[in-house]
């Protein structure tokens, strides 16, 4: 207050106190590019085990005689009163060959539900050899009460996939999707599992 | 509060020096609530952190006595995470952090021979908004959902389970970043706008150039944690899904933007303590301090390592091999420039005319046991050994190696040091010492023993554990509320030292002490250099060093 410095101040303080707030914004700004950034940098890297890609239809598919390990697994987050599991624990597949695996999943409640299965594949860099045709991931699922239903996977991996990796194993985990209306989930038909399109 | 001290010997020792200048403002709100002398406010930030320290303290205690015996005595598991993720950010936050503010709005002004802080009314403002920060964070223990529970980290899903109360602790980080951030700009500008002529860059004090570097590091990465923390407001209360996998989102997303924070963090709260302790070896060694410039240059590699290295702390998340790799080290590289520090600071002591009054007991001390936690860090950064570490008392141990007799060491060791120039009088030196014995005997009977609890296999963060672990938790609990009571020592030498001592200090204190802040009496006037002083050999420590 009245402790004032008689020091003439170098004028210069302004300049270099705007200079430093626009440092301490970019960086607030920063943070939250940090978001696509990080998103983008593991669908290229497949860092997180999320690169996965989505086939293309009419993809040439070569077969070659290398064979892989495949191993099923299958979560529950604790949201979700569901029981979920793998048919088989694992295969053993072609490089190109096209293949399938069920996944069963079982609605406990008494009441109808939405599950997004969100998918991971370890080790990382080889959801970028990992193709999937078509995915119960893909889309939103709703079981009815007790209702119990298989879920496919169609996928095949690429022929091009590094040598040192022997066994890849495919996880799922089943959230809850608390988004849907109790009067809508139970609109939804046996058969008809929502059109909802996926984030990624 | 005691910080009414400067009242009390106006007339003493420096009566005849810049009276003129020395008109305080009167009445308690003038003085405290609305000043902007850097002075008064280094007194207000470092009282507010030794109260921290303290409350933090309390609650090391609380944890410290669950775990003395297996099983649950005391606390619910609840609130025993209440007190660990509480300690953690009430120690960094409110304690080291201010405190070290507290330093440098002291001593920046006076070693570079300024007549302030180059903003003062931000000045103020930076450090009254963190009594209100952290009035709302300790509030958050009396509601009904209680305090932060996950960890000082805050990691998704497990902080957004939390209740409502969740909101008061964004809120209070998010004040906590903006005095820290108001307060670099602060430091910054000082340094750089204000030192007075002659004072080049290569002639600063190593305290200051560590001020400026950490400075740099907090405008940097402040903000990215207070966006982290808004990430996690809007996913807990408005439906975002930024860390959330149902919705898209990603939880490990977090530890990595957490802990680019985190890292350079760890040497926000370090930095100084490397400024201090080159400040007291050299005046109790009376040699110059060895390889000044090697010391800034390691300083500013070590400030841009801290931003490459972030993911050391998550080798568990899963990371391909080659990240792993990069990561461990680029992470051992830190070891070279912190190694040319230690090594300099034992040369600096080598053939030196040592004496060991108490703030070079605890710069010596820091030497060492900070030495212990940096080794016991390239242990951890070694990738394959750290699956068997992470998250284990090993990780306990070692950071409060680098925290505890590292960063509070400094501080102690720098306000025994500066204390007489402070306050005009010498403090206890026999209660110093006491003071420093026991500290450091009983900070290594707290901490040593966690290093084997961890390499066993001991969590952090549990309330309970296997009976295996009892005799070492035993003796860690017996050191820890030993180095708890003896900072009441620290304590009581301070009010001494302000209130009851009678022995004057000289305006140079301590004989082999160079710099600007040393040619000023003891206490220095309220307003110092309002007329620049001469920068000669005579006046500061590294005059013949400029290249």
């Amino acid at each position: 207050m009245n402790t004032e410095q008689p020091q003439p101040r170098p004028a210069s303080h302004t300049r270099i106190v705007r200079r430093l707030v626009l440092v301490a914004v970019a960086m607030f700004g920063f943070g939250f590019a940090l978001w696509p950034l990080y998103s983008v940098f593991c669908d290229l890297t497949g860092f997180g085990g999320r690169g996965i890609q989505v086939a293309e239809s009419g993809q040439q598919l070569q077969k070659s005689d290398r064979q892989v390990k495949i191993r099923f697994d299958a979560t529950v987050n604790s949201g979700l009163p569901w029981l979920f599991q793998a048919k088989q624990k694992t295969a053993t597949v072609s490089l190109g060959e096209m293949s399938e695996a069920f996944y069963l999943a079982m609605n406990n409640s008494a009441e109808p539900m939405a599950g997004r299965a969100i998918y991971n594949v370890t080790p990382p860099e080889a959801s970028l050899y990992f193709v999937k045709t078509e995915c119960f991931c893909f889309t939103e699922q709703v079981l009815q009460a007790n209702e119990s239903r298989e879920m496919p996977v169609y996928y095949f991996i690429q022929p091009d996939l590094p040598d040192h990796i022997k066994e890849i194993t495919l996880s799922y985990t089943f959230f809850r999707d608390k988004n849907q209306s109790a009067e809508a989930l139970a609109a939804f038909g046996d058969s008809n599992p929502a059109e909802v399109s996926g984030s990624r | 509060m005691s910080i009414e001290h400067t009242h009390g010997h106006d007339h003493e020792s420096h009566a005849a020096h810049d009276d003129h200048h020395d008109h305080k403002p009167t009445g308690f709100l003038n003085r405290w609530l609305f000043t902007t002398n850097h002075k008064d406010i280094g007194t207000l930030y470092l009282v507010f952190a030794l109260l921290m320290f303290f409350t933090g303290g309390a609650m090391a205690m609380v944890i410290r006595a669950e775990l003395f015996m297996p099983g649950l005595q005391l606390v619910e598991p609840d609130f025993f995470n209440q007190m660990t993720t509480m300690h953690a950010l009430i120690m960094v936050f409110g304690a080291v952090m201010p405190a070290w503010v507290g330093f440098a709005n002291w001593m920046i002004p006076m070693m570079i021979g300024a007549p302030d802080m180059a903003l003062p009314r931000m000045n103020n403002w930076s450090f009254w908004i963190l009594p209100f920060a952290f009035a709302m964070l300790l509030s958050t223990l009396l509601m009904d959902s209680g305090g932060p529970a996950a960890g000082w980290t805050l990691y998704p899903p497990l902080s957004l389970q939390g209740g409502q109360s969740f909101a008061f602790v964004v809120f209070a980080v998010h004040m906590m970043g903006i005095s820290s951030i108001m307060g670099s700009i602060n430091v910054i500008a000082t340094i750089l706008n204000m030192r007075a002529p002659g004072m080049s860059l290569l002639k600063m004090p190593l305290f200051v150039w560590t001020w400026l570097i950490t400075a740099f590091l907090l405008i940097a990465v402040m903000p990215v944690l207070a966006g982290a923390v808004t990430m996690l407001l809007t996913d807990h209360f408005f439906g975002t899904s930024f860390f959330n996998a149902a919705g898209g989102g990603d939880p490990v997303m977090f530890q990595h933007i957490f802990w680019f924070f985190g890292h350079p963090e760890v040497y926000i709260m370090i930095l100084p303590a490397f400024g201090v302790v080159s400040e007291i070896i050299p005046t109790f060694a009376r040699k110059p301090l060895f390889g000044y410039t090697a010391m800034v240059y390691a300083t500013a590699s070590i400030a841009f390592l801290s931003f490459i290295v972030w993911a050391h702390h998550m080798f568990t998340v899963g990371m391909p091999l080659t990240g792993e790799l990069y990561f461990m080290y680029a992470t051992m590289l830190i070891a070279v420039p912190t190694g040319v520090k230690v090594f300099n600071w034992v040369s600096t002591m080598w053939q030196g005319s040592m004496t060991f009054e108490t703030p070079m007991l605890f710069a010596i001390g820091f030497v060492v046991l900070f030495t212990i936690g940096g080794l016991s860090g390239l242990m951890l950064a070694i990738t394959a050994a750290d699956l068997q570490y992470h998250d284990t008392y090993f990780v306990v141990a070692h950071f409060h190696y680098v925290l505890v007799p590292g960063s509070v060491f400094a501080l102690m060791a720098g306000a025994y040091y500066w204390l007489p120039k402070w306050t005009g009088h010498m403090y206890s030196e026999k209660w110093g010492k006491i003071h420093f014995w026991i500290s450091a005997i009983s900070v290594n009977i707290l901490f040593f023993p966690q290093h084997y609890l961890g390499l066993a296999g001991m969590p952090r963060r549990i309330p309970d554990y296997s009976t295996q672990f009892a005799d070492f938790n035993m003796i860690s609990s017996i050191g820890g509320f030993i180095f708890g009571a003896s900072q009441l020592i620290f304590v009581g030498v301070i009010l001494h030292c302000v209130y009851k001592s009678r022995e004057a200090a000289s305006g140079r204190v301590w004989e082999g002490a160079r710099g600007l802040e040393w040619i000023l009496s003891s206490p220095p006037p309220y307003h110092s250099f309002n007329t620049p002083p001469v920068i000669d050999a005579t006046t500061v420590a590294h005059a013949g060093e400029a290249h």
